[in-house]
């Protein structure tokens, strides 16, 4: 099967409304092995792709003896950057003109171990991994910098556009007469998405179809296309299923350019599949991050000075800021505020997005920070939060569109229990379990760009709806029915979706948490329409039983039409399509601005991100919000931390569907549960080696790490973040789970852990 | 992962004598083996299949000894109620080892002979240094990333951790590793590295583990075994301590106690110092942590596993306390 079958089957009739608790319709293909994932097709005369990496983190390879490895059994090609056909410079997602010199994904020059420097193509995947072995690399090697801590690191390079101040800081910081200042620190951390990275490419003629999970169909077919100079529309990416991406799999990377250019050198459709270990290097997940905080404040508690000096390591060849001055800037109300932040260039593959870049970080130095000066003021965490609440964002100075902290406090705060706290740290104990209560605060903002959707009424009453964009999970399929059986008024399982395609009308990138609210925005608007002219057809067509009514409108409902005059059973849709010999009706829309209705801005719009929204473009500054309530179990002896439970509020305006967007929030939290506690990327300084490059050891939380997780929804309907008034959900989650953790187990132990993961060894 | 021929043998003779062919691995549930030959350490010319072979999988228990054989699936072993009566301190390593996919796959005598979760063991194309691979090439993890690694039993040539659960055990109660007829206490299998890490077993060429037997004891029947580690579930140990205890007719006095540690050593830790501290005196709290102390006795750490040498004692008291507080 190509494009998978997702007709709503289960559930409640009220369910498939928008709002409903619908289940996700691409579960049962997915729990019975029938969706397809990328790497599971097997074109004809497919061959196998294997990566050969740099053994060292600095300096050039000097030359490669592929002898052995051609002589080896089913050998095709070894790819080097000698024999490897040219490619060209692509224009990135930000819109940057492309260099005239050609792109290389096979390195000479090395700045980072793992990094590609050839490639094996050969019958079978077992033979291209055994002649890898056989490519003797010769390097000229040079010192590397391992990471943030190496003394060789050095502070790095200002970022100024990063700078933001407002009031007096420093001055307001020396008179206050409350200053505390300490610094956080949050370790490289991976996406580990469980399905690999990984592509088939096959080329017929200039054409090119690319099997490959992907959360930007469009912005990685341009990249495509232009590197190997191929016309947009030659490009058929499909990527009807991703197995998790985290912000990982939006842009085109260096091992789809070498397999696309191994199958135009053989002729053949190339597979390849990274490997575990090279999920730590073929692409970057968060980098390293570290953050000085002082806080002056008056003796009751209240901030008069917030000043953030910050760093995030980035790779040698590209700068990747991790913005720690984002949740900063906005969570409280300061009258005085300094943020500055280095980058600093260490020998690493380039850090890429993990799920809330910037907020996640930021949060974690803002939120222990408060809480530190809540305990140095006396002053309960909530109740110092409260006291310094921004009634409007203190950053924008515009007012929020909505921000139901207040609400998230209370609602959290109550069905936690929060009132049992004992505010002395240690002081709660059972047996030989410390035990302590941490809360911590979130938000992610909410961008928008403009959509398109294709919406078909069908003869046979059933609807489909058709966009490029990408269901990782998080629900696309199923709100996409529930919004257009809702707009059209016909049953959900009446809705068919096609997604993932890139023939299918255009998408922009399924990322920074917008994506849900754009297309349900696009989809909305297209089934309107389609709505329309059925009804048009009804009322006007000389076949149709309602001709004579002279109606001026009619109501469709459960997939039947009747007016509202007549108290008749009504008309089936398929029906009306029949009488009237419609085969279908057709509704493309979009939702751009009239400035960017044209070839050129609508190409632009949906494959890079130069027509994305700020949260503080307008008159609104538009944000989620959440808090975090925890309670930890410490071993008084042995230090191990472990979650007990924890109860989270959150504000993500209106819901489209209830269960997915809880599944979403808990899936961050319970990320945020493994940044707390595990995860921690580490490296040898010796050769800048991932040496925990897999599953067994890079530790991600167990469903025995994790507790039931209670998520209330506080948000109300916001249509000033979208047109359903539905806000940012996907990277909400995690923001504000690893302080809320570090806090809880501040208050069980009387140790302050500002460095993550909090690991047992920190704590005895 | 090189290519190699498999063999399947049909009778335990024809497993021995293909066993002692150069360059031979046996597979039982493949768990390990699997995992090191793609990883490049394990690279067999020839693979002796012994998982379907008859009469190797039971478990038999008698008023003397429990005798498991070496194709007795964990999980199988660790739910058999005559193990979690007579020895629970088994049962419980087995359940806290590894994940239930593991469990259900992997055999006991391979479980003995699992490798050691030293990174560097287990890249050999980045790290072509490891005296446990490559004897007298030296040794990364000395001055690498040494968090997980022993504190106790290590050499200058290797100080990679023995990762497993149940040989630890093994150890506490003195099991006997069965080689076809010959017999080795289980404290003797497994050597030290000295200066031949490579060497970790006191098997022959072309020897099989047939089974393992556990003498019965009052200490066994009285047994726990207890994991600690960052994460809840499916990781090795940081420190873990199997300890069984017999008291006398006073109920206080320590008549009999066995310690093993696992985690923090090169080999199955037995803590005899501790046993003979606190053998005969009676079971008092303050004498338990001081006895315990003595479990890292002679410890070397490396830096970033020094945690380690604080941690084991505790775990064997509360391991101890543990025990002697249940009923």
């Amino acid at each position: 099967m190509t494009i998978v079958e997702t007709r709503a089957k289960r559930g409640d009739a009220a369910d498939g409304a928008l709002g409903g608790r619908l289940s996700r319709i691409d579960g049962p293909a997915k729990i019975t092995g029938l969706a397809d994932y990328a790497l599971e097709h097997h074109p004809q005369g497919m061959v196998h792709a294997v990566l050969v990496e740099s053994a060292i983190a600095s300096g050039r390879v000097v030359s490669i003896d592929a002898n052995a490895a051609e002589r080896a059994p089913g050998v095709l090609l070894v790819m080097t950057p000698d024999n490897a056909l040219p490619i060209k410079s692509a224009t990135d997602w930000l819109n940057t003109p492309p260099s005239d010199a050609p792109y290389e994904p096979l390195a000479r020059s090395i700045t980072f171990a793992g990094q590609h420097i050839a490639a094996v193509i050969a019958e079978t995947f077992e033979q291209a991994t055994a002649a890898a072995a056989l490519v003797k690399v010769y390097y000229e090697e040079a010192p590397a910098i391992a990471g943030l801590d190496d003394p060789k690191a050095g502070d790095g390079m200002p970022l100024d556009r990063m700078t933001i101040e407002w009031g007096d800081a420093h001055g307001a910081l020396a008179n206050a007469p409350i200053r505390i200042k300490h610094e956080y620190r949050t370790p490289r951390e991976y996406n580990v998405p469980i399905e690999p990275h990984g592509l088939i490419a096959e080329w017929k003629g200039d054409r090119l179809t690319v099997w490959e999970p992907s959360q930007w169909i469009d912005g990685m077919a341009r990249t495509y296309a232009e590197w190997f100079d191929i016309p947009f529309e030659n490009v058929e990416l499909r990527s009807p299923y991703i197995g998790g991406g985290f912000g990982s799999k939006a842009l085109a990377l260096e091992h789809g350019a070498i397999a696309i250019n191994a199958a135009r050198m053989l002729g053949r459709p190339v597979k390849l599949a990274v490997t575990r270990a090279q999920t730590f290097t073929a692409y970057g997940g968060r980098p390293a991050t570290r953050q000085t905080i002082e806080l002056g404040a008056t003796r009751d508690g209240k901030l008069v000075s917030i000043v953030q000096t910050g760093a995030n390591e980035t790779s040698m060849k590209a700068v990747q800021v991790e913005p720690l001055g984002s949740v900063t800037s906005i969570m409280y109300a300061t009258p005085n505020f300094s943020s500055r932040q280095n980058v600093v260039p260490v020998n690493t593959v380039k850090p890429g997005a993990l799920r809330a870049p910037g907020e996640n970080p930021s949060a974690f130095g803002i939120e222990c920070a408060i809480d530190e000066l809540a305990y140095e003021v006396g002053i309960d965490p909530v109740q110092i939060r409260l006291l310094n609440y921004a009634e409007e964002d203190p950053h924008a100075r515009k007012p929020w569109s909505t921000r139901r902290l207040r609400e998230a406090y209370a609602a959290g705060a109550e069905a936690f229990g929060w009132s049992a706290r004992q505010p002395k740290p240690r002081s709660m104990r059972e047996g030989n379990q410390l035990i302590g209560y941490g809360v911590a605060a979130g938000t992610y903002p909410v961008r928008r760009t403009p959509g398109e959707a294709l919406v078909r009424i069908l003869g046979d009453g059933s609807v489909e709806v058709a966009s490029s964009g990408i269901d990782m999970g998080q629900g696309t399929y199923t709100i996409l029915a529930q919004t257009a059986a809702e707009a059209i008024g016909v049953p959900v399982e009446k809705v068919r979706v096609k997604l993932g395609d890139s023939s299918l009308p255009r998408a922009p990138v399924a990322g920074g948490s917008q994506f849900a609210n754009l297309i349900t925005g696009a989809v909305h608007k297209a089934a309107l329409a389609a709505r329309d002219e059925l009804i048009g057809l009804a009322i006007n067509d000389p076949n149709s039983p309602f001709r004579d009514l002279q109606a001026n409108t009619l109501i469709v409902e459960n997939g039947v039409i009747s007016s509202p005059r007549d108290t008749g059973a009504g008309v089936g849709i398929a029906e009306i399509m029949q009488r009237t010999g419609r085969e279908r009706i057709e509704a493309l829309r979009d939702t751009l601005p009239e400035n960017l209705r044209n070839e050129k801005d609508h190409f632009r719009n949906f494959t890079t991100i130069t027509t994305m929204l700020s949260p503080t473009d307008g008159d609104y500054s538009l944000h989620s919000w959440c808090v975090h309530f925890v309670e930890v179990r410490v071993d008084a002896d042995f230090g191990t931390v472990r979650v007990a439970r924890m109860v989270s509020a959150l504000d993500s305006g209106r819901l489209y569907n209830p269960k997915l967007a809880e599944s979403q929030w808990k899936g961050g939290i319970i990320m945020g549960i493994g940044q707390a506690l595990l995860e921690e990327g580490i490296v040898d300084a010796r050769n800048g080696r991932v040496m925990n490059n897999n599953l067994g050891d890079y530790l991600v939380p167990t469903n025995a790490d994790i507790p039931d997780l209670k998520v209330i929804s506080v948000g109300i309907p916001d249509t000033h973040a979208s047109v359903l008034g539905g806000k940012a959900v996907g990277e909400l989650g995690i923001v504000g789970v690893a302080p809320a953790i570090a806090n809880a187990v501040y208050h069980a132990t009387g140790v302050r852990v500002r460095d993550l993961p909090i690991t047992m060894d920190k704590l005895t | 992962m090189r290519d190699f021929s498999y063999v399947r043998a049909a009778t335990i003779d024809e497993a021995l004598s293909a066993a002692a062919m150069p360059a031979t691995m046996l597979l039982a549930g493949g768990t390990t083996l699997i995992d090191l030959a793609k990883c490049g350490v394990a690279e067999p010319e020839r693979v002796v299949d012994i998982s379907h072979l008859k009469g190797l999988d039971g478990v038999r228990i008698d008023g003397k000894a429990a005798t498991i054989g070496a194709l007795a699936r964990m999980s199988r072993v660790a739910e058999d109620p005559a193990i979690k009566g007579e020895f629970p301190a088994i049962s419980e390593a087995l359940w806290q080892a590894a994940s239930a996919q593991i469990r259900n796959m992997a055999t006991i005598g391979g479980n003995l002979l699992q490798r050691t979760r030293c990174a560097y063991f287990r890249d050999p194309a980045t790290f072509p240094n490891c005296n446990k691979r490559n004897p007298g090439s030296g040794c990364a993890a000395l001055t690498g990333v040494n968090r997980s690694h022993a504190v106790l039993g290590g050499s200058s040539a290797c100080i990679a951790t023995y990762p497993g659960d149940l040989a630890v055990a093994l150890t506490a109660f003195d099991a006997l590793v069965h080689l076809g007829d010959r017999q080795v206490p289980v404290d003797d299998f497994f050597l030290l590295p000295g200066a031949r890490p490579d060497k970790e077993h006191a098997m022959r060429p072309g020897e099989i583990i047939t089974a393992i037997s556990v003498p019965a004891s009052p200490a066994a029947r009285r047994s726990t075994f207890l994991k600690v580690r960052d994460r809840q579930s499916y990781e090795f140990a940081a420190a873990s301590a199997a300890v069984g205890i017999e008291l006398g007719g006073d109920g206080r006095t320590i008549t009999d106690i066995r310690i093993a540690l696992g985690g923090i050593a090169t080999k199955p830790w037995r803590a005899r110092a501790v046993e003979d501290a606190l053998r005969g005196t009676a079971f008092e709290h303050d004498a338990i942590k001081e006895a315990s102390r003595l479990a890292v006795e002679g410890a070397i750490d490396h830096g970033a596993n020094h945690y380690k040498i604080e941690l084991a004692p505790r775990v064997v008291e509360r391991a101890i306390l543990k025990i002697g507080a249940a009923a």
